[in-house]
This record gives structure tokens, C-alpha cells and sequence, in this order.
């Protein structure tokens, strides 16, 4: 066992399962929300050249998801870190 | 030089690359051919997953298919990303503490059953058969346009090369070979992005280029926003507007879901995340591989608009009239000898005249453009020097063979691995195991060229058998063993087999019984055969939640190994015993 005690195993995990929901809901937000069921609403907006809503179909979705992939592997090391189960 | 000429010095300077690096990187034990000896960095490992993923479908057909469907085509663009996430968050970490080679290995000691892992071996092997079909054949379509041999004889120098790296180097040879692959064929894909946005809007990010206004062939503003441009000419020819598209919206919902599911739950996308060191950089890895394939993946949707405009003026002039077809320029008339363009003078006036409609009704379109030519013809349309016409030809090639190669060794580990070594030849020593793998790869790689070569008329249709499969199969199942410690052998058996079978059928039944149904109001809630994936992920779901709870709890010891793969201390190489 890899923690001090099952109460840190536990909000160890509690966190770690915060911390993905939380960005699976971003993740859902731009795109089934932003570039699908709001898209058409969101097409009466320009960006930058673009109808928002099919900008973030086709371009801001996939940029999001980027970035919500390296706010993961970094809030998930701290967190590691933070409960001293990380790697040596 | 001739651009022939051009093409098979560039095509043959990659190839000697390739093989270059296969020779200095080849597989010495099972662990190397099966993870690349468990010890490829992060940046490099996203690199060589981002060549795996991105097949000749993405890189010859995608940008075609978006061009034509316009808005329609976000499926494919997040779809095929967004999965990635699904990847990162809630797979590979956990996966790669788990620290076995295979999908199967994970399936079948999560849920404690040899019939579970059988399952898994089966989905897998299916999966990358239906995928490497399509590659071989893109490999063939390249080899006959630009090197003018043979479409057969394409498939056989494709086989011969991908035989040498992926039966000699096995993951740690396809690995660098990836690599190099990635670099070969993203280059080539901006190159000629580029070159047409500042040709046609004066940006130079293609990505900004195609929200932006066009600029006339003496390089002055127009000030007209070049999609309001195409949505215009969109209407006046009788299609939807570019940036509407005609799908339903829970259609789109559904074709993304399970497009980003079924990605999740790839095996050969998977098995990447088995080859970093550390369970940081299986993270980290997940992001670098996005971050290489989003280059692409903005691009296409850019090159999309860009090729759609050009083509729609190039076909029917400034004056929307037409154009004589003897001034027609050389591209459409070489490809016109490959049968990928075709014009039908239906009103005999000799003017060529794209509009909706097939070629051969009463409409008034006379011309047939295959979805595949968009890119490959992207820099002959833009009147691009010849080095780039032979550079795309070479990157398109490098996007099959990375992608085979990386499907290769699923079947061949799924093999050797899965169903020898664990189930029937449990003594077998390493050696032997890495002579089975090789064998297994060099028989996956005869098959895969005879269905290049002989391709079946359902490959198109068989693709979404393969995310649908994926999405309703392996994604829950590895979720569930990750997420719930409560979800046991029956439950999760249970979930496979009746998801899988739902979406199966689903398919089966729209694409090959009864194709004539296969129209919006006979489809359940409005979802297609290719968004039926979702549906099939949902009742896995319900279905192994609901056994579970009815059936024996799951042994002590797979409860402490699930606790232990929740966090990464004590994370050892990836072993397969």
C-alpha cells in the first residue's frame, strides 16, 4: 500500500475523481455543447471571421482539449505529489 | 526533373529512412517488440501515437469529405479528438500502472476470466483488420497516381516495406520509425496549406486563413469573409450553407460520441500508453499525441474550405456559368485518367458544371469529384512547384504505413501474447513467443495486401463497425475495471456481449440486410448506423451495472490490485509476467 492510511487513499482518490469530472464537464461544454446543441444559437456570433458555433466545432473544441490534457497531467502530478504516492 | 521523377527520389529517400531505422532499432526481446522495451519518452511516444493514429483516411480522404459535407464533417475533426481526453483522464495513467503489454491482458485479470480476455482478443483483432484494409489501399491509390505503377504493385512495395520494419523492429522499430513517419507527413500536409491560404486570404496560418477575407489574384482585399463567400455560392448552386450542414443535431451528438468513445477504446491507440516509463508520462504523452494531431486536425477543416471554393470556381468560372472543358487545367484532366473525375456533358454545351445531383440524373451537375483527390490534388490545383506534389505523395504513404504498421502489432501481440502465450502455449519461452509474434505479423501483413488488393465493397461500411465495436466494447469494460471495484466478471461480460451484439446488429441490419431502410425515420431516436456506437456504450453500461449487482462480489485480491493501479508510486516497467 502506497498511502499512510486508508483515509488518504480515499480522499486521494475523491480528489483525483473531482479534479476529472470537473474537466470531462469542460471537455462536454465545447464540445456537444458549444459546437452541437448550441451551435446554431451560437452561429448568430462572429469570431474572428468565423460563426462561433462552427468555429468551436471545427477549431476551438480541439484546442480545448489540448489544453485540458496538460492541466490533467499537471493538477494529477501535484496531487501525487501532495499525498507522496508519486513516482521516484 | 519531371515531378514523376521527383516523386520516386522523395518516396525512396523516405523509404531508405524508414528502413534505415528499423535496422539500428530492432526488437531483441518479446518486451521490445511489444512495448519498445518500456522506455520511449513521453514527447516522442506522442509523436509516434500521433503517425499511428492518423491513417491515409485522414490524411488523403478527411479534408475531401469535410469539404463536401461542410459543417457535418465536425464529427470526424472532434470526434477524432476529442477522444484523446477520454484517453488521458480516465485510461492511460491507470493502464500503464497496471503495467502489463495488451488490452486483453487488462480485460482478462481485471475480470478474472479467460472468456473475458477471449473476448477482448477477438474485438481487437477485428478492429484492426476492418482499419489496415483501408491503408494497404490507400497506399495502392497513391503509388498509381503519382508513381504511375500499378495500383497492385503499390500494394505489394507497401507490404514489403511495412513487413521489413514492423517483423523486424517490432513496437520499438514502428516506434522510431513514427516518428520519422510524423515528421514526413505533417510537413507535408502544411506545405501545401499554407501555400493556398496566402495565395487565397494572404494569411500564412491556415487556421486564421480561412476565417478570413479573400484577397483577389493581385493580392488587394476584397473585403467578402471567405466562408460568407462559400455559404453564398453554397445556396446559388442548391446545396445548404457550408457552415449549416443537413445532419440532425442528435445524429451529430451521437456520430461524435461515439467516434470519441470508440477512439478511447482503440486497442492499438491504447497499447501506446504501455510504452513510457513512468505513469507522469503516460499523462503527459496523451497531451504531446494530441498536440501533433491537432496540427493536422485544424488544418484539415481550413484546406477543406479553401480546396471546396477553388474547385467550385475552377469548374464553373467566375461567372458561375461553366467552364469549356478543353480549357479545363491539367488536374482535372490527370485525374480524370484515373477515373476519380468524371464529366458528363448532359446538356452537350462542352462546359463543365458542378451543382447537387448525381452525374448521371436529371439534375444539372455534370461532374463526379472523388472525396480522396482534395488533398492529393490540393497543390496542383494551386499551381504548386513539383517538390510538393512528390512531398504529399510521400506523406500520404507515410500515413498508411505508420498506421498499418502500428495495427500490425495489435494482431500480431494479440496473437502470440494473447491467445498463445495465455491461453493455449503457457510454457512457451521468450524466444519462442517473439517467433510467433513475427510469424503473426508477416500473416496479418499477406492478408491485410490481399484485401488492399482485393477490397472488399463494405470497407467504407466496416469502419464504423470498427468505433462502434470499440465504443461499445473494450471502452466500458476498461472503465468499469478502473472505476468500480464492484463490477465483476458477469457484469462486465454480460455488458460486452449484449452492447456489442445491440450495435452489431444495429449495423449489420442498416448497412448490409436492408440497406434500402437505411433513411433518418426507420433509425432509433434518429441515429445512424455510425452514431449507434453510443447507444451501445450506454447499454453496456446499464447492463453490467445491473449484473453486477445481482451476482458474487468481486475476489479480495483484483480489489487490491484495482486499488493499486489508482495511484502511480511503485509503478515498475511494463512486464508480461
Amino acid at each position: 500500500m502506497g498511502f499512510d492510511s486508508n483515509e488518504k487513499a480515499l480522499s486521494y482518490w475523491r480528489e483525483n475523481l473531482r479534479l476529472v469530472l470537473g474537466l470531462l464537464a469542460v471537455w462536454f461544454a465545447v464540445s456537444y455543447g458549444c459546437g452541437i446543441v448550441f451551435a446554431d444559437a451560437l452561429n448568430g456570433i462572429h469570431f474572428m471571421g468565423f460563426k462561433l458555433g462552427f468555429w468551436f466545432a471545427q477549431q476551438g473544441s480541439i484546442y480545448v482539449f489540448v489544453a485540458l490534457i496538460f492541466i490533467y497531467a499537471y493538477k494529477a502530478n501535484a496531487l501525487d505529489k501532495k499525498y507522496n504516492v508519486h513516482e521516484d | 526533373m519531371s515531378v514523376q521523377a521527383l516523386t520516386f527520389l522523395i518516396v525512396g529517400l523516405s523509404f531508405a529512412l524508414y528502413i534505415g531505422i528499423a535496422i539500428w532499432s530492432r526488437a531483441g526481446s518479446t518486451k521490445d517488440f511489444y512495448v519498445a522495451g518500456g522506455g520511449v519518452p513521453p514527447v516522442m511516444n506522442g509523436m509516434a501515437t500521433a503517425a499511428d493514429w492518423m491513417s491515409a483516411a485522414s490524411f488523403i480522404s478527411m479534408a475531401g469529405i469535410i469539404s463536401f459535407v461542410g459543417y457535418d464533417g465536425s464529427v470526424y475533426l472532434m470526434g477524432w479528438t476529442g477522444g484523446y481526453v477520454l484517453l488521458a483522464l480516465c485510461m492511460a495513467p491507470y493502464l500503464r500502472k497496471f503495467g502489463k503489454f495488451t488490452v486483453p491482458d487488462f480485460i482478462g485479470e481485471r475480470y478474472y476470466s479467460q472468456t473475458a480476455r477471449v473476448v477482448a482478443v477477438v474485438c481487437a483483432i477485428f478492429i484492426c483488420f476492418t482499419y489496415i484494409a483501408g491503408q494497404m489501399r490507400g497506399v495502392g491509390v497513391v503509388f498509381s497516381r503519382f508513381l504511375e505503377v500499378e495500383v497492385d504493385t503499390g500494394v505489394y512495395i507497401g507490404m514489403a516495406v511495412v513487413f521489413f520494419y514492423a517483423v523486424l523492429g517490432g513496437m520499438k522499430g514502428i516506434t522510431y520509425t513514427q516518428v520519422a513517419q510524423y515528421c514526413v507527413l505533417i510537413f507535408a500536409f502544411m506545405v501545401p496549406a499554407i501555400f493556398i491560404s496566402v495565395m487565397m486570404t494572404g494569411h500564412v496560418i491556415p487556421q486564421i486563413g480561412f476565417g478570413s477575407t479573400v484577397v483577389d489574384a493581385a493580392g488587394n482585399d476584397t473585403g467578402v469573409y471567405l466562408l460568407e463567400k462559400l455559404d453564398g455560392l453554397q445556396t446559388q448552386l442548391g446545396f445548404n450553407e457550408y457552415t449549416e450542414g443537413s445532419k440532425s443535431t442528435i445524429d451529430v451528438f451521437a456520430i461524435t460520441a461515439a467516434l470519441m468513445v470508440g477512439t478511447a477504446g482503440l486497442p492499438h491507440v491504447i497499447v501506446r500508453f504501455f510504452t513510457v516509463p513512468r505513469v507522469k508520462d503516460a499523462r503527459t504523452s496523451a497531451g504531446w499525441a494530441l498536440v501533433f494531431i491537432a496540427v493536422l486536425y485544424t488544418t484539415v477543416p481550413a484546406v477543406s474550405v479553401f480546396s471546396r471554393v477553388n474547385m467550385i470556381e475552377t469548374i464553373n468560372g467566375p461567372d458561375g456559368k461553366g467552364v469549356a472543358h478543353e480549357t479545363a487545367p491539367d488536374w482535372i484532366k490527370n485525374w480524370e485518367r484515373t477515373g476519380l473525375i468524371k464529366w458528363n456533358d448532359k446538356n452537350g454545351d462542352g462546359l463543365m458544371y458542378y451543382g447537387k445531383g448525381k452525374i448521371d440524373d436529371t439534375s444539372t451537375n455534370e461532374m463526379k469529384i472523388d472525396n480522396d483527390i482534395i488533398v492529393l490534388a490540393t497543390p496542383e490545383i494551386a499551381d504548386l512547384p513539383a517538390w510538393v506534389i512528390a512531398l504529399v505523395a510521400a506523406g500520404g504513404l507515410a500515413a498508411a504505413l505508420s498506421t498499418s504498421a502500428g495495427l500490425l502489432l495489435v494482431i500480431s501481440t494479440s496473437v502470440s501474447h494473447d491467445l498463445l502465450k495465455k491461453n493455449f502455449l503457457p510454457d512457451i519461452s521468450d524466444k519462442k513467443e517473439l517467433m510467433y509474434a513475427r510469424t503473426a505479423a508477416a500473416v496479418g501483413i499477406v492478408i491485410a495486401g490481399y484485401f488492399g488488393i482485393n477490397p472488399p465493397g463494405f470497407v467504407a461500411a466496416v469502419v464504423a463497425f470498427a468505433f462502434g465495436l470499440a465504443a461499445s466494447s473494450l471502452f466500458p469494460a476498461i472503465v468499469m475495471g478502473i472505476f468500480s471495484k464492484r463490477m465483476n466478471k458477469e457484469g462486465a461480460i454480460a455488458g460486452m456481449v449484449l452492447g456489442l451484439g445491440f450495435t452489431a446488429s444495429y449495423i449489420i441490419y442498416f448497412k448490409f440486410i436492408n440497406p434500402a431502410a437505411n433513411v433518418p425515420d426507420n433509425w432509433l431516436f434518429g441515429i445512424s448506423p455510425e452514431g449507434i456506437g453510443m447507444v451501445g456504450m450506454i447499454i453496456n453500461f446499464v447492463v453490467a451495472v445491473v449484473v453486477s449487482k445481482m451476482t458474487a462480489d468481486v475476489p479480495e485480491e483484483v480489489q487490491q490490485m484495482v486499488d493499486s493501479i489508482r495511484f502511480p508510486k511503485g509503478a515498475g516497467e511494463a512486464s508480461g509476467h
